[in-house]
């Protein structure tokens, strides 16, 4: 089980990396970004989880219940917010890429003229 | 750099990559049993405390809640850039037509629109009691206005959430949570201190500062997504409307 988990974290990752190195288009770059970034939660969620843990939300739930990890829970909150600005900058950086040399093609954005 | 040179660099980095990765998650504490002493300990000491009882709540906009503070900034900076790259491409004063509407689409976007306005106020105002919080909140009133953008159409869309309504919202949400924590400094405590005393465990009046930084996290991620949506929009569906469809 301990490895299915982090298995399943480290499989995201390396399918975002993946297709950020092949990436021929930056929107396809800034979505396959936010893939490898999905490995973050799962994997920031697998630490923190505490087996038959319920979630840290004392409401109906008798305090000192066995919970799991909020502070990785935060962090994982803070991890979403991040990557949704890294990507809404990278996409408007797209949008300027396609005006100005009207493609979104990595490879042929190679050498960026002023 | 050619695809042969990219590769030359490429396999070492994912080699040195592999490596870390595998020691790293090694080491690791099994699944289901994690070492976490500050995440035990505000479990034990968050409702006692504060009053609150969504401990990850209390997590973010109390005990760490200038981690929030910074992260507050970084959407901040980035909406500020990318309004920034994109503001040359959007003047776009309404003008042209919108096509014509679709007539179930208003009737089931305004019986979309009361619930969800509910859940994301739902979210705000009880998110320190129940699942939720200001950024969930956000998110979803942000939701909202594009329920209303559909409903509306780009045209009457961009004149009502021009920048001059979205741009000070964002101020206010970011400026509101500093003048959270500034109210702490002058009633005498540390930034960001929680003010106003815990109250009743539970209810709706407990938590202190919390609460207000919840309703200005929300405003302030609404307000964000509300500009990057009207940008965006701009860049991209205003040359299409005013170019009927090219």
């Amino acid at each position: 089980m301990t490895v299915l988990a982090d298995a399943v974290a480290v499989w995201i990752f390396v399918l975002g990396l993946y297709g950020v190195a092949t990436s021929r288009n930056l929107i396809h770059l800034a979505l396959c970004l936010t893939v490898m970034q999905s490995a973050t939660y799962v994997h920031l969620l697998v630490a923190g989880y505490k087996r038959g843990g319920t979630a840290p939300i004392f409401s109906g739930v008798p305090l000192g219940a066995r919970t799991v990890d909020p502070i990785v829970q935060a962090l994982t909150l803070t991890d979403i917010v991040v990557s949704v600005t890294v990507v809404a900058l990278i996409l408007a950086l797209a949008l300027d890429a396609h005006k100005l040399r009207d493609t979104i093609d990595p490879e042929e954005l190679d050498e960026f003229r002023g | 750099m050619s695809p042969g040179t990219r590769r030359v660099v490429l396999v070492p980095a994912l080699a040195v990559l592999a490596a870390v990765i595998g020691a790293g998650l090694a080491d690791l504490p099994p699944f289901g049993h994690p070492h976490s002493p500050y995440g035990d300990l505000l479990n034990r000491v968050a409702v006692p405390e504060r009053h609150t009882t969504n401990v990850v709540a209390a997590t973010v906009f109390d005990y760490r809640g200038f981690d929030t503070l910074g992260e507050e900034f970084i959407l901040f900076c980035a909406v500020t850039g990318v309004v920034a790259l994109l503001r040359d491409q959007t003047e776009d004063t309404g003008q042209g037509e919108d096509e014509p509407q679709n007539d179930a689409l208003p009737v089931v976007l305004m019986l979309a629109f009361g619930p969800c306005v509910v859940i994301a106020a739902w979210l705000a105002a009880f998110g320190y009691l129940t699942p939720g919080g200001g950024f969930q909140a956000g998110v979803v009133f942000a939701g909202v206005a594009l329920l209303i953008y559909l409903g509306v159409g780009h045209r009457h869309f961009v004149v009502a959430a021009r920048d001059r309504v979205t741009d000070p919202l964002e101020g206010l949400g970011a400026g509101g949570y500093v003048v959270v924590g500034l109210a702490a400094l002058i009633a005498g405590m540390p930034f960001l201190h929680n003010l106003f005393g815990p109250g009743e465990t539970g209810t709706f009046a407990s938590g202190g500062s919390i609460g207000l930084l919840n309703w200005a996290s929300a405003v302030e991620v609404a307000a964000a997504n509300l500009l990057l949506f009207t940008h965006f929009l701009g860049a991209h569906v205003a040359p299409l409307v005013r170019g009927g469809g090219a």
